[in-house]
């Protein structure tokens, strides 16, 4: 009926009726449970497209409540368009307080980062996941890949890792990097530069992972072991950058290159936008920061 | 000095703005309404119905005209307002055999109780365009029979009393119906799961997968037995009554594909069944349907699985074409963070292999 359109448009708080929250809760619980297994759960169609972050939004939904406080970044940033949509979704449908600064935040729902401040007990980070399974792409199979699960059968991974290095020199995984967690299932980190994975590691912060498309949570606890996969001759190390932040002058945080003419000219800056800002509110300054007089409030840095 | 990029909030609502802008188009011309999209643009509604899983002529109306005749999109709008609706119960299955058909043919059997009725079909028409349709023309009144119309049993139903054709089967004791939007799907699948699976299934794709089962891949020898369209009643058990409660009709269309079957250990050989039914009028949909349930009963009947339409995960878990659009249109969101980390690797491999070379040519220059 049309003319109940109008009723129609009123949705329940956070979108999703309770009954399908406490499914969610039931999914993400059992994901707490067993660190790095993947639960499947009945995923909904939301009001966003599949792969545009349903299944994080899902398990936001699920755990949020009138008293939290909401940051979503993609790629680190408060203001790329569909982070925008995201938390504009959720300002509607719950009304929640939002913010962009990682301290403030109960609630970060991220996509392909991890916040460069460190997070806190009592923060929840969830993560939107294209492809939660860390052997699709050596089988495509979900049958078999949940057998491997299931017997621990890690070997194919190993095989692969193995391979980059027999070809290329070293490991050829720079994002979406496989990790073992609590010794046990071999995990994606969803597709975050392998930069953040240190990061997930013994984290004080609750992390869930939703995969909407997929059908499929998980977890890692706080304060979880969680294992970048590596050969002892062939370590796991993290992404460096040759050129601090160019707008604040951060080192060993992770940069976008922006390109800048169409002869070869490009700055680095950081991808998190809110840890770029504060270092700048600080009085940190990089070579091309909108105040280049105040560069040398910190000349140490300023000399590095 | 550079200023990083802001504004994400006000280029998303100007967007919004002028696609509004664009779906209106020219404001001197009148605004299409929803019921004449209901009536005039019916198949695209049947459609929108069918893959949203939806049946509400209206609200498919609604969606076609919101997404300016994007069918694709106008599913996906029907499928996120269906999934917040409360499920109240699931009703008997529709007795096709008491449809009240519009459209009935069977290319297996000259004639058959019932007759062959062709309905509204496009078959036969010649496909020429039609100028005097850019004008609203008057439209002749169709005939109608004037005779009751006869018992028309389903064509399965004729020839599976001499047990040529496999039965309807039995539903096993106890089994509750699965529900593909209530439980996350886990392979390998019954086939209650599967048909609902195919019945939301994209058009597109299954007619592609059955027509390439006719091309040699995973072939399995149809007869279109019977296809009919028309009105079937739908009826829910209510707890306190004896009877079950008719909610009104619904409008669908059915295939039975008979198929060639040899036979094996356990069976003799008879003819094996495909099923394709869906919301509205389509048989484009059914039939592909259809040709797709049987090339998935492969491992049921015990056939060699070599080919796509024979591998239920493959077909299934790329069927529903809201995740498909969502998932190959993500690729529009930015990826910046994960392509930085690509671009790092490259260059760190150029980089080792302009060394080599250089040193290669080194030592070359050096040993001539």
């Amino acid at each position: 009926m049309i003319e109940s359109h109008s009723q129609l448009a009123t949705y329940n708080f956070a979108y999703l009726d309770e009954q399908t929250k406490r499914m969610i809760r039931r999914a993400i619980l059992k994901a707490i449970a067993i660190p790095g297994y993947q639960v499947p759960f009945a995923s909904r169609e939301m009001p966003m497209p599949y792969g545009w972050g349903t299944g994080g939004v899902q398990v936001t939904a699920a755990v949020i409540g009138p008293n939290d406080t909401l940051k979503v970044i993609d790629q680190g940033a408060d203001d790329t368009t569909n982070a925008v949509s995201i938390r504009a979704f959720f300002q509607k449908v719950s009304n929640v307080q939002v913010t962009t600064k990682t301290t403030e935040a109960t609630i970060i729902q991220t996509r392909h980062r991890i916040p460069e401040t460190a997070l806190q007990a009592g923060q929840t980070l969830v993560y939107q996941v294209p492809i939660p399974e860390p052997l699709r792409f050596l089988e495509p199979r979900e049958t078999e890949t949940r057998k491997m699960h299931a017997l621990e059968e890690y070997g194919l991974m190993h095989v692969k890792l193995y391979e980059d290095i027999a070809r290329h020199g070293r490991i050829a995984t720079t994002y979406a990097y496989p990790v073992k967690v609590e010794g046990r299932y071999v995990m994606d980190p969803s597709p975050t530069p392998k930069f953040d994975n240190p990061k997930m590691h013994q984290s004080p912060a609750l992390q869930l992972f939703g995969a909407g498309r997929e059908k499929r949570i998980y977890a890692i606890p706080p304060y979880t072991e969680v294992v970048s996969l590596d050969f002892e001759d062939h370590p796991f190390e993290i992404q460096t950058f040759s050129e601090p932040c160019a707008l604040c002058g951060a080192k060993g945080s992770y940069l976008d290159e922006v390109i800048l003419d169409d002869k070869g000219g490009s700055m680095f800056v950081c991808s998190d936008t809110d840890f770029c800002e504060d270092r700048q509110a600080e009085g940190h300054r990089g070579h091309l920061s909108a105040n280049p007089a105040q560069a040398a409030v910190n000349p140490a840095e300023a000399a590095e | 000095m550079y200023v990083a990029v802001k504004g994400g909030e006000a280029a998303i609502r100007n967007a919004h703005k002028l696609l509004a802008d664009r779906r209106r188009g020219d404001r001197s011309l009148p605004a299409i309404g929803l019921d004449q999209i209901v009536e005039q643009l019916a198949l695209a509604v049947d459609r929108v119905m069918a893959e949203g899983s939806l049946y509400d002529t209206e609200l498919a109306a609604l969606a076609v005209k919101q997404a300016r005749g994007d069918v694709i999109e106008a599913i996906f709008l029907v499928r996120a307002y269906r999934t917040t609706l409360p499920r109240f119960g699931y009703t008997k299955p529709v007795e096709t055999s008491q449809m009240a058909i519009e459209r009935r043919i069977s290319a297996t059997f000259k004639d058959l109780p019932g007759g062959q009725l062709l309905g509204p079909t496009f078959d036969y028409t010649h496909r020429l365009l039609d100028p005097e349709l850019a004008e609203d023309g008057v439209v002749e009144t169709p005939d109608h029979r004037v005779e009751a119309p006869e018992h028309t049993p389903r064509v399965t139903d004729i020839l599976g009393h001499d047990g040529m054709i496999e039965a309807d089967g039995d539903m096993p004791e106890g089994l509750e119906t699965g529900d593909l939007t209530r439980e996350p799907l886990s392979f390998p699948l019954e086939r209650d799961l599967r048909l609902q699976a195919l019945a939301r299934g994209d058009e597109g794709f299954l007619l592609g997968l059955a027509y390439s089962t006719q091309r040699g891949y995973g072939r399995s020898h149809p007869f279109a037995g019977e296809i009919r369209i028309g009105e079937v009643e739908i009826e829910l058990e209510v707890a306190e009554l004896d009877f079950p409660l008719t909610l009104g009709r619904i409008r669908v269309t059915e295939c039975q594909m008979i198929n060639q079957f040899k036979g094996s250990s356990k069976q003799p050989p008879q003819f094996t069944r495909g099923y394709g039914l869906v919301f509205g009028q389509s048989e484009r949909k059914s039939m592909s349907m259809a040709l797709c349930d049987r090339a998935l009963r492969a491992r049921e009947l015990g056939e060699d699985i070599t080919a796509a339409a024979q591998d239920e995960e493959f077909v299934i878990s790329h069927s529903d074409n809201v995740q498909s659009t969502g998932f190959v249109e993500h690729l529009k969101l930015p990826h910046y963070v994960d392509f930085q980390a690509e671009l790092d690797l490259v260059r760190r491999m150029r980089g080792e292999h302009e060394r080599r070379e250089s040193e290669n040519s080194e030592t070359k220059e050096a040993a001539e």
